[in-house]
């Protein structure tokens, strides 16, 4: 037996040269190759589809099939990915070849390619979600332009729904990675010491995938756009057209980036932290992103395989979700919410671990009852796998179970509490300073509240009643998703993107971005509670006259929010590019381990495997403890030396 | 300023301000809170979302003051951060106890009267699929006697009315089994009586929202959910279809009235009268039915062909079992 060489790791591998793939310039794989691929696989399946199953159409002689129409989507994102060069090294090995080795290119194209540096990935799931974010804001916008009357209409009613359905899915496929994707890859090697995460390829893949199911997602609305809501339930799935295929699959799409994500991510934090990096000091942020992984590798192989079972009924005439043959409506209603649930947890640890992150940066406290908080993460996530049919209280599945999930719902307000108690009680007595991360945080525990607090009521199965399906629903989940995952993420990336870009973002913009974002989003959907007593469902696109006085408010609140992500893109242009300014090694004066190295971060983040010698929180102390022995000699350094104005070490 | 002052102070502003809130809530907005009082369930349901709401005013205004006070209070002077050290630091243990247990007093309490009004109010008013458990007196029987096609109802008689609801894209209609069957798309009630609606679908998923009278109970494709309510009140009341159930899932919704027990039984016995005609060429009365391909179920047909077929060819003159 020959020996196989050692697989060495990319800090030693100065002798090979750069694989042809990697290499800058046009004749390697990036962005265009993947173009290309997804082009040509997608011709491909579709003719292919064509060619077997041509006598499946929707209707006789349309052209119009189901089974090509899927396989196009299938070998578009197979095609997109073998252009990228995601399966270059999987395909490699099963061909019995050693694979050539991703270098990471020292070049601003590097953005633009499969790059296995998590600091890359980070950057490029922040223009990706913000891009997802944009596209599902302006579909936003045309809902509320739809309901300013009652009876004067700018979409036809067929359009309407599904610029409606198009939103929601955007948006909660945008959620699950609004913080895991960009911050998550970012930040948890910084924080917990590592060098790399634990699977670079995948988590590559992670991201790239994440891009082509937005193609996915997106490519319904060309296809005639899907009448279902995000919630996609059967047989309406069944009946409609070819847009709802791109939902199924672009579902199953974003699980697999989904799943990826938080299984790599979850290894890493695992096996991942330095020395000394115990349970005990892991920062809250990590906690969170650790429950959050918990969740997507978890719950997201429900929504892929409902996925699955759908293209199926769509392609091959199963009868998954058809009634009339064996099939049945509630398995969707159970799978989705089983997967749907959960999701909505994804979609709120990771901002409980923001602000939880940045609380006692701005306070100069301690994280108070920071083991609560980690153990409310853990709660959390750990009951919200036995909720999921409050989503079917009155859908006569299980009826006699009602109190049972009634109950499971209502417990999990005790750890979505402790998130509370750690937050007030670090704000006690503190020494705040108001700086733009610390009010997005704030503005965080007013907009939960009033998410959390109609969660019980809708959760009360009698009230569930009259609120269950209406604009109550609908604004309750905007005050939880909106008012807390996107106010965290913008908390997150107003006091992080000095680390990741180097630069910091305006305050004065930032302030105007604030507070229009603030007041706006409370009028947007403040008045929403009342239009869902008052009897509105969702998804409509008339209502009772006496509602358009509310309606129109809450129209003309959505659009100036919409304009408050506007002042956002310009303060990020602004910052960015237009009028840099360099950002001070630590400006919030951190005591986090990310802060602690070089700026910008080198390529293998440390340049020894930090020590770890405390958890990051010791901001009572004037002269605070280092978190980490980073190696560079045997003198201990404080990150901040009390405020006497020398400011950072 | 020391803690407990600032506690005290914080306190008093937060009972007298909950206590103001509560008692403006449940005495100017409390009774007019939807879905208003036009049925027992929708009294019931108000009643609930009363005490919730009740509950949640504390609840918000303490966070709310607390807030308030932090950013008043508590802000940094300008010129660098300054460590909070000393007691304010500390991570004071009975704080903790004392938040973990009064969440969860509450959130069990709310837990406890929510399954409490459910069962008592048999179902208020929703979904209760197909064999409640929590069913109103003589409901059962009222069933059973309707599907055998012997049910009665008489003003009066304190007897339930079964009222099938059947929801299709994009509208709803009613049938009375004990008023021989016949189908309407006007759905009357008569006043003081308790309803059993049996709620299902010809096609996809619909819901079928009664607002004033608090029902809300889906609609599935063969499947009958029942839902029970018990009218006080006549007058008119807003039907909607509450779960997206395709293009013109916006307008799908029409009116419903309850009406004296005599102007209600007068109604019905004129309307079976004059659909008499119509009503021998429904099915048989039952809970749920397969519409063959001539209806609205999407497009899959047995034979394969997308040509609606006839099922007296297919299955010659008897229908198959189901
Ligand atoms: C400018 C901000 C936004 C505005 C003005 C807005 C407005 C709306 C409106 C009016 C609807 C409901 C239409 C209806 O059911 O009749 C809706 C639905 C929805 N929105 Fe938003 N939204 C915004 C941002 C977001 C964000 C950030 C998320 C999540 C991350 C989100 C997730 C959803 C979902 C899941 C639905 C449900 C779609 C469905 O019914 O299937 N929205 N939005
Ligand atoms: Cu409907």
């Amino acid at each position: 037996m020959t020996e196989r060489p050692l697989a060495t790791t990319g800090e030693a591998s100065t002798t090979s040269r750069t694989p042809w793939t990697q290499r800058p310039g046009w004749m390697s794989q990036h962005l265009g190759t993947a173009i290309i691929g997804g082009v040509l696989g997608y011709l491909f399946g579709h003719w292919l589809g064509n060619a077997i199953s041509s006598n499946y159409a929707y209707i006789v002689n349309s052209g119009q099939n189901a089974t090509a129409d899927a396989l196009a989507l299938i070998f578009g994102v197979v095609g997109w990915l073998l252009g990228i060069g995601a399966l270059n090294y999987p395909l490699a090995k099963l061909a019995g070849r050693q694979p050539e080795k991703e270098v990471e290119l020292d070049h601003w194209s590097k953005y633009f390619r499969y790059s296995t540096n998590h600091k890359t990935v980070g950057l490029q799931y922040v223009v990706g979600v913000l891009l997802f974010m944009f596209t599902g804001g302006l579909l936003a916008m045309a809902i509320r332009t739809e309901l300013l009357n009652p009876t004067t209409h700018y979409f036809s009613a067929d359009t309407y729904i599904k610029i409606v359905s198009e939103h929601g899915t955007i948006m909660m496929m945008m959620a699950t990675s609004i913080v895991v994707g960009p911050l998550g890859n970012y930040l948890v090697p910084l924080m917990i010491g590592s060098r790399r995460m634990a699977f670079p390829r995948i988590e590559a893949f992670s991201f790239w995938i994440f891009v082509a199911g937005y193609m996915v997602i997106f490519s319904a609305l060309p296809y005639g756009g899907f009448p279902t809501g995000w919630t996609g339930y059967a047989p309406l799935q069944t009946q409609a057209g070819p847009g709802m295929v791109s939902y199924l699959f672009g579902f199953a799409v974003i699980g697999m980036g989904m799943m990826a994500a938080g299984f790599n991510i979850a290894v890493t934090i695992i096996n991942y932290r330095a020395p000394g990096m115990t349970w005990s000091r892991l920062p809250i942020f990590v906690w969170s992103i650790l429950a959050t992984a918990a969740l997507l590798t978890l719950a997201t192989p429900t929504l892929f395989a409902a996925g699955l079972f759908g293209l199926l009924d769509k392609t091959a005439q199963t009868a998954f979700y058809v009634t009339e043959h064996g099939g049945s409506s509630y398995l969707w209603e159970n799978l989705f919410w089983f997967f749907g649930h959960p999701e909505v947890y994804i979609m709120a640890l990771p901002g409980f671990g923001i602000v939880g992150e940045i609380l006692p940066v701005f306070t100069r406290k301690p994280l108070f009852a920071y083991k609560v908080g980690a153990a409310g993460m853990i709660g959390v996530s750990l009951l919200s796998f036995f909720v999921w049919q409050h989503h079917l209280f009155q859908s006569g599945i299980n009826p006699d179970m009602r109190p049972l999930f009634m109950l499971t719902t209502e417990l999990i307000s005790i750890p979505t509490g402790f998130i509370y108690l750690v937050g007030m009680g670090t704000l006690y007595k503190a020494k705040i300073r108001f700086e733009i991360p610390m009010l997005f945080a704030m503005a965080l525990y007013f907009n939960f509240l009033i998410g959390g607090v109609t969660g019980v009521f809708l959760s009360d199965v009698p009230v569930n009643v009259t609120v269950h399906g209406g604009f109550f629903v609908l604004s309750h989940f905007h005050y939880t998703i909106m008012g807390g995952l996107l106010f965290a993420f913008m908390a997150g990336l107003y006091y992080w993107l000095p680390k990741m870009t180097g630069r910091m973002m305006n305050k004065k913009i930032g302030l105007w971005h604030f507070w229009t974002m603030f007041i706006f989003f409370n009028l947007t959907f403040f008045p929403m509670f009342i239009i869902g007593l008052l009897g509105q469902p969702r998804r409509v696109f008339t209502y009772a006259k006496n509602l358009q006085g509310l309606n129109d408010f809450s129209s003309v609140s959505a659009f100036l929010l919409g304009f408050s992500f506007l002042i956002f893109f310009f303060n990020l242009v602004w910052s960015l590019y237009i009028n840099p300014q360099k950002a001070p090694a630590n400006p919030w004066e951190s005591l986090g381990l990310e802060w602690q190295t070089a700026n910008p971060v080198p390529p293998y983040n440390f340049e020894r495997i930090p020590v770890i010698l405390t958890d990051p929180y010791h901001y009572s102390e004037a002269s605070a403890p280092a978190v980490a022995d980073l190696g560079g000699g045997d003198e201990l350094i404080p990150a901040v030396s009390s405020h006497d104005g020398s400011g950072v070490a | 300023m020391n803690e407990t002052h600032h506690l005290r102070r914080m306190t008093i502003i937060w009972i007298v301000l909950s206590v103001a809130a509560d008692l403006l809530f449940w005495f100017l907005v409390g009774p007019h809170v939807p879905p208003g009082r036009m049925t027992d369930m929708a009294t019931s349901n108000q009643f609930d979302f009363n005490v919730l709401f009740v509950i949640a005013i504390p609840v918000l205004i303490g966070v709310w003051i607390y807030l308030a006070y932090a950013i008043a209070v508590w802000s940094a002077k300008r010129g660098g951060p300054e460590p909070v050290g000393g007691e304010a630091a500390r991570t004071n243990r009975t704080v903790q106890v004392a938040w973990i247990t009064i969440t969860s007093v509450v959130v069990i309490f709310l837990a406890g009267f929510g399954t409490v009004e459910l069962v008592v109010n048999h179902g208020s008013g929703g979904g209760e699929g197909p064999n409640p458990v929590w069913s109103p007196s003589g409901a059962i029987k009222a069933e059973t006697a309707a599907l055998a096609g012997t049910g009665t109802w008489s003003p009066n008689s304190n007897q339930v009315l079964p009222v099938q609801v059947i929801a299709q894209q994009w509208k709803f209609t009613y049938r009375y089994p004990t008023f021989g069957g016949f189908e309407t798309s006007q759905l009357v009630l008569p006043v003081h009586t308790t309803i059993a609606f049996n709620v299902t679908s010809l096609d996809v998923i619909h819901s079928f929202w009664a607002y004033q009278l608090s029902v809300k109970a889906d609609a599935n494709p063969q499947i009958n959910d029942v839902a029970y309510t018990t009218t006080n009140q006549t007058g008119r009341f807003t039907v909607r279809c509450s779960e997206l159930c395709g293009i013109w899932h916006g307008s799908m919704y029409n009116y419903g009235s309850v009406v004296s027990q005599q102007q209600f039984m007068q109604w019905a016995q004129s309307t079976e009268a004059a659909n008499a005609a119509n009503t021998k060429f429904l099915p048989p009365f039952a809970w749920t039915y397969v519409p063959d391909a001539n209806g609205a179920a999407g497009g899959y047909y047995p034979d394969g062909s997308a040509t609606p077929y006839s099922t007296a060819e297919i299955y010659g003159a008897k229908q198959p079992a189901s």
